[in-house]
């Protein structure tokens, strides 16, 4: 066994608790600066997760495996290409956030920063759980501390907001919980275990296998919380409310990781433990995205309140996070992956920006600024960055993310050709599901420069706006990093995505002809062996034309060699 | 020899970047004067470099091209793209083009925003706009040429915005942005389609294979047409080109600068750029050629006739520009490539030295646009003037000047087109020529009103002054390059500039249709016939100024004039029809769906429902003993009397 990094990176913010809380109630300072500091210590430990990481291994990795209560309840912790990311996403922002709300919390502040440490062991746990009994635990941990972050140091409607967060997330847990609970009594009641539970349900002919009825309604239990948090349309109501109450710390853990819990439950849960009902439920998941995507950057467009824009413009990306997922394309994959640490990372920051405005004007309403470029030129640069980010400008991490996506849903809605005798094919649907999301680039760019021209450029017309002081030293250190990783994903995915690569592989290589035989076998059977029969025709004409096809086995990609392409090019 | 090339090529493109980077987080501390400098320098020297490059691939064997791939930027395994750039005779011009207008553009900006608060903001925004176009004709795959697309796109709004503080020109900026991205849109589909057609390549030399290999299933006419229009779109975005082209007019707003080198020298032409880049592809797909020529040559001869009734100086010559630009898709519509990046290549320079020389009019005039307001100028600004009028009979096509040798091709190659449809070619063909007689009109018009007969604001004449050297040398350089860039042109064998592109484009030039010497002379004269009867009319109708037979004119035709001088309201039309109902159905979504559908019918509604029916058990637990033993008692009671 060696040294216990994953447990250290869970566990280092939530033994920092007593540390904070012995502290007398007169050392406000203190608390923050040793919370602050155990915030980087767990962020340095777990760059050792990036760089001790082997790119090449598809399975878990750093695994530590506990008895925990009784035999069946194990303490087991593993990271891969999934969740690695993810993990070091949260320890990198959870001091961004806290720093960035430095001088806004005023009161309680042990009590703010025992929340934060123990909302930021809780989101790690959730990332790193590979017991189902564990993951529940660390996934409704979370609640609390969130709950108390927005009821306590929220804004007016706080208590509303707050408890509409935990109502809506409770009745969808609780259904998960009690599908868990099923499945743990299926699998045979001795163990929560991930991957023993992903082998019985999904294995042939094992004896805990799941009917198709079973796994639909459990997919649906799973779905239900998972689609809550992340938020899909049409359950996305409580977001804008929990956000614009949320003091600025909360807002950037909201968005940044809160919301990738649902996202990264369907990766890790949904789609692996019941890849038949994914395959039934797929469909209407992605139409559900797509119409997040559309109408998420609709309704920002018609904020008033920047919060709100910048909670809506959520809905619209985390759209595409799930689109990219339920295509189970590598790149579809690996993009939504990717797309989740964007949107971290840009919505972030974007609410970073929007707190450095409240801190000076404590208001939000657009209308209140117009010619804040003036008097701010540095935070107008750094906004325009983020927001050019969250369009997806190419040198920005948000196009490469949106690109993999787009492609992703491309190579599962194009296959070889369009399938004009069959309108209402798989295919056909992704396809016309990819070209509605890829107008969301259209749509992002209206809503995020109308509001950049509409608080940034023309005239100051608010008084006060003249006295606004420009980005501190603090505010400066604390998006520096952020900016920073937004141009370096933009510029070298690679570094990321090579981290990635192999587990994606992995996932797609094996849940991608399960749910492909699966859809078949649940909808157009028929047509898809009339589709093939037609390919297979046009490959044989194109052999004969000189053309050498390979890689046949999806009836998917022609490979024609160069030398072979009868093309005039020397 | 061939390292020396591979080292050319990115220093042509991180000079201007180190430029953009030291002038913008330098220049407000180091002051205005190391901002242009440095801008300036880095710019220079990115020409010099390109020309070393230039001399380098014209001394190599014919078709020879340098790929240079910097590292892989997405891989999976689908997905090869590469941050790969590629230095052939077509991106050789390219470069000489945009680094070398530029290079002028950016030393009579010296003189031209002296004084302006934002020095260093600008100077580092327009290298920054160089390094992004370099990126666009230097990419070696449609990845990398969509991320200077892009870019230009940024650098363009930044610079239309340049004076946010005024609210229009900020609304300029952004309406440029998004109408890009309408365009973008059609990009991104295209090359998403392309990418999975061409198993994840986009590099131009696969996609050449690819739609020259013919598989059936993908390179099959059909996609060959959607592709090729949908990067069209894309195209027709950035070139301004019907429906999308309302954004230039207003890009106006920007600094004049800017206007000459990003909006009507360099950016707006990567659309023709694109379209000639891809022209294997294109020629697969004679509809989408025929769509592109006919979008060109409509846009072409629409254009023309707002820019008849436009007072504003610069907004005549923004017209002009998207009229100019509709002929270069005219001629790579009708697989004249090679006559497409002429005309690109004159049109930078006489076009440029038209701005400028508005600029320089503007500068002199204390911000005055109005022709109506000016006049007489000849006599105060002499080199402005003979620069300006060099370039007016350039655009118009007066030979020997340049601009008469690549219409007139342009023209050609439309008449003779070889296309299935040369019935409708002849249609286009005819809206190049009505457009090419309203292009002298136009320009007769704005140079007389501008320059010639009495001054008709004598406060502003009596100030008015020439320009500084910086100025004066580029309007000068610009309109010797208009003069004498015809001569790489002549017809015939004599025609330097295709043959110089010929390794690129050249197999895929559409060979015109066999005419008689006779036809070949009878169009030349046309031309030539079209131009002057155009500039005489101009003449005869403005000589007596803007209120003499113009004026009776204008009121003959009321309601056709009042149409045009309100550019047909196509922005009042988008206005009506995409804007508006955008945000109808954006409040609606916000208003309607989200508050009352489903946070109150679906959320709250449900909520209130468990409170109301919790209304009721709670008035038993009032916590109130009395009201419990009372409970006790009639319950005892009813159980004693059932019992």
């Amino acid at each position: 066994m060696d040294f216990p990094v994953l447990s250290l990176v869970t566990f280092l913010p939530m033994a920092g608790l007593p540390l904070v809380l012995l502290i007398p109630r007169r050392l406000p300072g203190t608390v923050k600066g040793l919370t602050l500091a155990i915030m980087l210590v767990t962020f340095l430990v777990s760059l050792k997760l990036y760089f001790g990481f082997d790119p090449d291994q598809a399975g878990m990795q750093l695994v530590e495996d506990h008895a925990w209560i009784g035999t069946s309840i194990h303490y087991k912790v593993g990271v891969d290409g999934l969740s690695l990311l993810l993990v070091l996403l949260t320890t990198f922002l959870a001091p961004i956030a806290y720093l960035g709300a430095w001088t806004s919390i005023q009161e309680k502040v042990h009590e703010f920063a025992a929340s934060l440490l123990v909302l930021q062991t809780a989101m790690v746990g959730t990332f790193l759980a590979m017991d189902l009994f564990l993951f529940y635990v660390f996934w409704e941990l979370m609640l609390i501390p969130m709950y108390l972050i927005i009821g306590v140091w929220g804004g007016e409607r706080r208590i509303y907001a707050t408890l509409k967060f935990v109502l809506f997330t409770m009745a969808g847990s609780i259904l998960m919980l009690v599908a868990i609970l099923f499945l743990y009594f299926k699998s045979g009641g001795d163990t929560f275990d991930y991957s023993v539970w992903v082998s019985i349900f999904t294995g042939e002919g094992t004896v805990g296998q799941l009917s198709k009825l079973e796994q639909v309604l459990c997919f649906l239990a799973f779905a239900l919380a998972f689609a809550i948090k992340v938020p899909l349309f049409p359950l996305h109501t409580w977001l804008p409310d929990a956000h614009v109450e949320a003091p600025t710390t909360g807002s950037v853990i909201l968005a940044g990781v809160l919301l990738k819990m649902g996202t990264y439950g369907f990766l890790r849960f949904a789609i692996p433990f019941f890849p038949d009902a994914a395959a039934l439920l797929s469909a209407p998941l992605m139409g559900l995205s797509v119409v997040g995507i559309v109408y998420g950057a609709l309704v920002a467009f018609a904020q008033e309140d920047v919060k709100k824009l910048v909670a809506y413009s959520s809905v619209s990306h985390l759209g595409f996070v799930m689109l990219g997922m339920f295509a189970l394309t590598p790149e579809g994959v690996s993009g939504s992956i990717l797309q989740m640490v964007n949107h971290g990372l840009s919505t972030g920051a974007l609410f970073l920006c929007v707190g450095f405005l409240y801190e000076r004007r404590h208001t939000r309403l657009m209308e209140q600024f117009g010619g804040i470029a003036r008097v701010m030129p540095v935070f107008t640069a750094v906004f325009v960055l983020v927001s050019l980010s969250s369009i997806g400008l190419p040198g920005t991490n948000g196009f490469v993310g949106e690109f993999l996506i787009l492609t992703g849903v491309f190579r599962e809605g194009i296959g070889s050709v369009i399938e004009p005798g069959n309108l209402l094919s798989w295919r056909n649907l992704v396809l016309v599901l990819g070209i509605v999301a890829t107008s969301g680039v259209i749509l992002g760019a209206v809503y995020m420069l109308t509001m950049v021209r509409r608080m940034m450029f023309g005239p100051i017309t608010v008084e006060k706006n003249r006295s606004l002081t420009d980005l501190n030293l603090r505010e400066v250190v604390v998006i520096l990093p952020v900016l920073a990783f937004i141009v370096i994903i933009g510029i070298a995915p690679g570094l990321f995505l090579d981290k990635t690569r192999a587990s994606v592989d992995e996932y797609v290589r094996t849940w991608q002809p399960r749910i492909m035989q699966a859809r078949n076998e649940a909808t157009a059977r028929r047509n898809d062996e009339v589709r093939e029969q037609i390919i297979r025709m046009q490959v044989l004409n194109a052999l004969q034309g000189g053309g050498q096809a390979t890689n046949l086995e999806g009836l998917k990609w022609y490979v024609v060699p160069p030398e072979e392409q009868g093309g005039n090019h020397e | 020899m061939e390292p020396k090339l591979f080292a050319a090529i990115p220093v042509i493109i991180l000079l201007p970047a180190i430029g953009a980077l030291l002038a913008g987080l330098l220049g407000k501390r180091w002051g205005d004067r190391f901002a242009a400098v440095v801008a300036n320098l880095a710019v220079f020297s990115s020409f010099g470099v390109s020309l070393y490059a230039w001399w380098f691939l014209s001394n190599d064997a014919a078709g020879m091209v340098y790929l240079y791939k910097v590292y892989p930027f997405l891989k999976s395994d689908l997905l090869d793209i590469g941050l790969d750039f590629r230095f052939d005779r077509l991106s050789a011009v390219m470069s000489l083009v945009v680094t070398g207008v530029s290079s002028l553009i950016h030393l009579y900006s010296m003189a031209y925003m002296k004084g302006d608060r934002s020095h260093a903001r600008f100077f580092s925004h327009l290298n920054m706009f160089v390094f992004f176009m370099l990126l666009l004709v230097l990419g070696a795959n449609l990845v990398v040429m969509f991320a200077g697309w892009e870019g230009v796109g940024l650098s363009s709004y930044l610079l239309i915005g340049f004076w946010y503080e005024d609210m229009e020109k900020a609304i300029a900026g952004k309406k440029a942005f998004i109408v890009n991205r309408i365009g973008d849109f059609g990009f991104l589909l295209g090359m998403l389609m392309l990418l999975m057609y061409n198993q994840g390549s986009v590099d131009f030399f696969a996609l050449e294979r690819f739609a020259n290999s013919g598989v059936p299933p993908v390179a099959n006419e059909l996609n060959m047409t959607v592709i090729c229009l949908l990067l069209f779109l894309g195209a027709a975005g950035k070139s301004a080109q019907l429906p999308l082209y309302v954004w230039l007019p207003d890009a106006m707003a920007g600094p004049t600068p800017v206007s000459a080198l990003i909006h009507a020298a360099t950016m707006v032409t990567a659309g023709v750029y694109m379209v000639a880049r891809l022209s294997f592809l294109y020629v697969h797909a004679p509809i989408a050629m025929a769509v592109v020529a006919g979008v060109g040559a409509v846009t072409a001869l629409f254009a023309a006739t707002i820019g008849l009734a436009q007072t504003d100086i610069k907004k005549v010559l923004a017209y002009s520009t998207v009229s100019q630009l509709g002929y270069m898709f005219l001629a790579v519509g009708s697989g004249a490539f090679a006559a497409g990046i002429f005309h690109l290549t004159t049109h930078a320079f006489f076009k440029a030295c038209l701005f400028l020389g508005a600029g320089s009019v503007i500068h002199a005039l204390h911000h005055q646009q109005d022709i109506r307001r000016m006049g007489g100028l000849a006599r105060k600004m002499p080199v402005t003037h003979w620069t300006f009028l060099i370039s007016t009979l350039a655009i118009a096509g007066i030979p020997p000047l340049s601009g008469f040798f690549s219409k007139d091709e342009i023209l050609t190659a439309a008449f003779l087109a070889s296309t299935p449809f040369p019935m409708v070619y002849k249609v286009f063909w005819a809206c190049g020529v009505v457009g090419a007689f309203l292009t002298a009109f136009y320009m007769m018009r704005l140079y007389w009103l501008t320059f010639r007969g009495e001054p008709r604001d004598h406060h502003a004449f009596e100030h008015a002054h020439e320009s500084p050297w910086n100025m004066g040398t580029a309007l000068v350089l610009l309109a010797g390059a208009a003069t004498v860039a015809g001569a790489l042109g002549l017809p015939g064998e004599g025609h330097l500039f295709s043959r110089w592109l010929a390794p690129v484009v050249g197999k895929y030039t559409l060979e015109p249709q066999h005419a008689s010497h006779l036809t070949h002379w009878g169009l030349i004269g046309l031309s030539v016939l079209v131009a002057v009867a155009g500039l005489s009319a101009g003449l005869l109708v403005y000589r007596s100024g803007p209120e003499g037979v113009s004026a009776r004119i204008a009121r003959a035709f009321g309601p056709l004039y009042r149409l045009v001088a309100g550019k047909y309201f196509v922005d009042e039309l988008y206005a009506l029809i995409v804007v508006r109902p955008l945000k109808a159905v954006a409040t609606f979504s916000y208003k309607v769906v989200d508050k009352v559908f489903i946070d109150l019918l679906g959320v709250n509604l449900p909520a209130w429902t468990v409170k109301g029916i919790g209304v009721l058990p709670r008035m038993f637990h009032d916590g109130n003993l009395r009201s419990y033993l009372l409970a006790v008692v009639v319950g005892v009671l009813c159980l004693w009397v059932v019992l």
